[in-house]
């Protein structure tokens, strides 16, 4: 198949950017949208031309490295997939592609389509964690856990933190991600002692870092490539007012 | 010169070692830890898990990763699931059990006192993930789950869907960034160690490049730590990570440490076959499918029907025929080698002819495609996915794929190298596995070594041993720097006409054509002439755009190309050294009458630790000897 890119090119942080048009041809439609990219690369390089930096790692869909928009959205057209997952297959011949990167104010760009996320990781660092210092744990199956709970957890403790809910956000908001890790460790016994804590200081940071707030658009659940529900954030909502009136006591 | 290879095991009964060491060890006064420096480099399972630990008990951690984040190591992407033995199914397991399986899984190529320490330290780590969270997958009344993985006769294999290495992942990065906040880990994400940097015979530093700025700079800490993981990328096409290298254990080989068995790489039977010239990875697909799937591939050479067109009577289910005992479940070096068999044959499937069925349609008549679905549904949708074929519908193709590399820095018990000072952690040291590791045990070793033995033997490497205040205006800093930037101008200066991924894509070929699932001293001679050769030109016609100050992606792929453009001829090195077949390194001049792996245990019972003895010299090997004082060795025998 034949294609025309449209991608962003941005030389650095404080650079200007534009979009620039690239023709793909040749592309197998059992190429992945990555692999898409590596040949456009390939040629971009050979023809002493800067190649286009994008973020990737694993290529598998659990890494969460990996993201961009893709006419307009985050992470393309097909449902419940990461970037890196997406193959050209889904793409008709002849198609015009736009390729942006991340837009939140809290991703500042580092280059072209790399965006920074450290964000989310000091989100984390505000609570999304049990304190369990290595050592001294009882025997694992002292714990009980149901089954339903624990499914449940898992299914929120699947996000890969790619921030693509944020990208997806009119408000840019990072509550699908904060969410999932507050109702993950929320659901578990181990998680209790900390939960109200955890629901404040998290929420609190992730409003620090820039990201608004959450008005319910359900954009964030659309882009997932996990499929997180967004009846997380209404557990998070629920802990956090709770724990409001509590000043975060449990 | 030859490096001493002292293993330091203790003495004693193989159930009392790790105990009595852990006694006899020296303990750091708990008011001084703070003043003691430690540099990690890898937040993976391994890396991770020390640098939490390291700094809960009050060390002052740097710890470094090149993604963006440390929670996307490489180890996230582990499916299956993780061993443990802690016999909660009541069938029969026991450390010594896990033990014996690793020990004769790894073909009698490792020390039995790590692998018992390992099989002892795989209970506490269920019990430190549970306490942090990690969902591992439960029974109704809320007991944890168990399967049974990889060949092994009891259930003792943890999970959590299939994103085990994920959750596990998870669970050490939640721990790390508790400390972080904290202040006790210091975190240099997009970072990237180019040396090493030894003063007196010890390691006291790093090199790194910051990859968003490109600033190289020096640190300077009282302990090195490598858990940099494995080098499957050597191979070009491999389950790795994109960016998984080998950079960070190379360069500390040329400065001075052992590089042991670096032959020894795990060739996974179930991916995803190759589909094109333009494909940059291969994906793995849960061994979990071998229970109900069946392998054939058509009985006659070039028989190019539909599979559902061939009938019974002119199908091949080689392993139910060679392997009646075992059959679909036989273990990975052994399913591997007989789908390339029936291959070179001309009886491979699908386009390339490089591919077996695993065929579902037994499976889905007898218990109905829901249970199928339940069992393997989220499987059978990535398949879909990348090759556009139902399983459901038409058999699944697999061929076999680089997925873990055995090999790696030479460490003694306490995971010290044979560098003072330079300790070495997870898939990035030769530790545990021996010529093969076993399914769902990568993960556990990683654990092992980051939560609960290097920070017992760091803290007593720092008791015992006086260190010089040292700081980055050390000569041997200046000279580590230098040679840095020189590298990556050298890269820059060069302007040739072949990108770096057309160099690694042809060094890949080789070394799989050569090195990989069978070996020949013809072939293997072969390789080492076509490689420097490779080499050669590589640093003769590269194409490197773009600057050393700014984010450059070709760059730092250029430094992990040219580090596997010599750490490939160090494998062919040993491979053609190791004439036995053993584990996943199978020498087609060592076989049984029925072309199985023949050891020869009187010539190899050692590891082959390798010494840099100068560029353009041919490397020295140190043999450390391996002492079976518990187990017989035998012949593995899966008939
Ligand atoms: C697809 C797949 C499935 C697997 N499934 C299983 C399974 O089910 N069970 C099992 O037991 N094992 C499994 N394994 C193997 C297992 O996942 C790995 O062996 C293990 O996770 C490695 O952990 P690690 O901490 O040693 O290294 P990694 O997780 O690879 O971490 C390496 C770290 O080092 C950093 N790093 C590397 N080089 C540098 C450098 N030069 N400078 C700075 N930082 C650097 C990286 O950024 C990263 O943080 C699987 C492997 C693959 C590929
Ligand atoms: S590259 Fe890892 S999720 Fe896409």
């Amino acid at each position: 198949m034949n294609l025309t890119l449209h991608v962003w090119r941005q030389a650095g942080p404080d650079a200007p950017g534009k979009m620039v048009r690239y023709e793909a041809n040749d592309i197998s439609p059992d190429m992945s949208f990555l692999e898409m990219l590596d040949v456009v690369n390939e040629r971009l390089t050979a023809e002493g031309e800067t190649p286009i930096a994008f973020d990737h790692d694993c290529r598998e869909g659990i890494c969460g490295a990996c993201g961009l928009m893709i006419n307009g959205i985050a992470h393309g057209p097909e449902k419940g997939t990461a970037t890196c997952q997406l193959h050209m297959r889904s793409f008709s011949d002849g198609a015009a592609i736009y390729i942006e990167p991340w837009r939140a104010r809290a991703f500042p760009v580092i280059r072209d389509l790399a965006v920074d996320r450290s964000s989310l990781d000091r989100i984390i660092q505000a609570g999304g964690f049990i304190t369990a210092a290595t050592g001294g744990s009882q025997d694992a199956n002292a714990i009980l856990v149901p089954k339903e709970n624990v499914d449940d957890a898992m299914d929120s403790a699947a996000c890969i933190g790619c921030g693509a809910c944020a990208a997806a956000c009119p408000n840019a908001s990072a509550s699908l991600f904060t969410a999932a890790k507050i109702t993950h460790l929320g659901l578990l016994p181990q998680g209790q002692p900390e939960r109200y804590r955890r629901a404040l200081s998290m929420v609190g940071r992730m409003d620090l870092e820039g990201f608004g707030s959450c008005t319910l658009h359900g954009e964030c659940q659309e882009a997932c490539p996990k499929e997180i529900s967004i009846d997380t954030i209404t557990r998070m909502n629920r802990d956090f007012l709770r724990a409001s009136v509590t000043g975060g006591r449990e | 010169m030859t490096v001493k290879l002292d293993a330091k095991m203790p003495t004693g009964a193989l159930a009392q070692k790790w105990d009595k060491h852990r006694f006899e060890m020296k303990l750091v006064n708990p008011a001084n830890k703070r003043k003691y420096s430690i540099i990690i480099v890898g937040s993976g399972l391994a890396g991770g898990a020390a640098a939490a630990t390291l700094s809960e008990l009050g060390y002052d951690v740097k710890c470094f990763c090149f993604q963006d984040s440390p929670r996307r190591a490489h180890s996230i992407a582990a499916q299956g699931g993780i061993n443990a033995a802690k016999n909660y199914q009541n069938d029969g397991d026991s450390i010594y059990r896990l033990f014996y399986d690793t020990i004769k899984g790894g073909d009698f190529r490792a020390r039995e006192g790590n692998v018992y320490r390992l099989a002892q330290l795989s209970v506490n780590i269920i019990d430190q993930c549970v306490a942090q969270g990690v969902p591992f997958a439960r029974e109704y009344g809320g007991l944890l789950a168990n399967r049974s993985f990889g060949g092994a006769q009891v259930s003792r294999t943890f999970y959590a869907r299939g994103q085990t290495g994920q959750q596990l992942l998870l669970g050490a990065y939640q721990a790390l960034e508790r400390q972080v906040a904290r202040g006790g880990v210091k975190m240099f994400p997009r970072t990237e160690m180019l040396d090493l940097v030894v003063i007196d015979g010890r390691a006291r530093g790093i090199i790194t490049r910051d990859l968003v700025t490109g600033a190289i700079e020096s640190h300077v800490a009282d302990a090195v730590v490598l858990g940099t993981g494995g080098y499957g990328n050597v191979f070009f096409l491999s389950t790795n990570a994109q960016g998984t290298n080998a950079t960070a254990i190379w360069r500390a080989y040329k400065r001075g440490a052992a590089f042991a068995n670096p032959c020894f790489t795990q060739i996974h039977p179930t991916c995803i076959p190759v589909s094109g010239e333009y494909q940059s990875k291969l994906t793995l697909m849960s061994e979990s499918l071998r229970n109900d799937g069946r392998v054939w591939v058509p009985i006659k050479a070039g028989d190019k029907r539909a599979a559902a067109d061939i009938p019974e009577t002119d199908r091949d289910y080689f392993l139910e025929r060679k392997y009646p005992s075992f059959g679909n479940l036989a273990p990975r070096d052994i399913a591997s080698r007989n789908a390339k068999e029936v291959c070179d044959e001309g009886r491979g499937v699908g386009e390339s002819g490089l591919g077996v069925y695993l065929d579902f349609s037994d499976a889905i008549k007898r218990l109905g495609a829901d249970v199928i679905r339940e069992r393997y549904g989220n499987l059978f949708e990535m398949y879909q996915r990348i090759t556009d074929e139902n399983p459901y519908q038409v058999p699944m193709r697999i061929y076999p794929a680089v997925h873990y590399t055995m090999g790696g820095l030479w460490v003694d018990y306490n995971l010290m190298s044979n560098v003072d000072g330079l300790h070495v952690i997870g898939e990035a040291n030769f530790s545990d596995h021996g010529a093969y590791r076993l399914g769902a045990s990568a993960l556990m070793q990683g654990l092992a070594d980051g939560y609960f033995i290097l920070p017992n033997t760091l803290g007593h490497y720092l008791a015992s041993n006086k260190l010089d205040k040292v700081d980055d205006s050390h000569p041997a800093f200046r000279e580590a720097r230098t040679a840095v930037d020189e590298r990556t101008n050298r890269f820059l200066s060069i302007n040739g006409k072949r990108t770096v991924a057309s160099f690694h894509r042809e060094l890949g070929k080789v070394v799989w054509d050569y090195c990989g699932m069978s070996r020949n001293e013809a072939g293997l001679r072969l390789a080492l002439e076509k490689i420097p050769q490779l080499r050669a030109e590589f640093w003769r016609d590269v194409n490197v755009p773009g600057s050393a100050a700014e984010l450059n992606q070709a760059l730092e792929r250029a430094g992990r190309v040219a580090d596997f453009m010599e750490l490939a001829e160090l494998m062919c090195i040993d491979a053609l050294h190791r004439t036995e077949s053993c584990g996943g390194h199978f020498r087609e001049e060592s076989q049984t009458p029925e072309g199985e792996a023949l050891r020869d245990d009187a010539n190899f019972t050692y590891a082959a630790a390798w010494e840099f003895a100068g560029e353009g010299k041919a490397p020295v090997l140190n043999r450390e000897p391996l002492l079976f004082e518990n187990v017989k060795l035998s012949q593995r025998s899966y008939k």
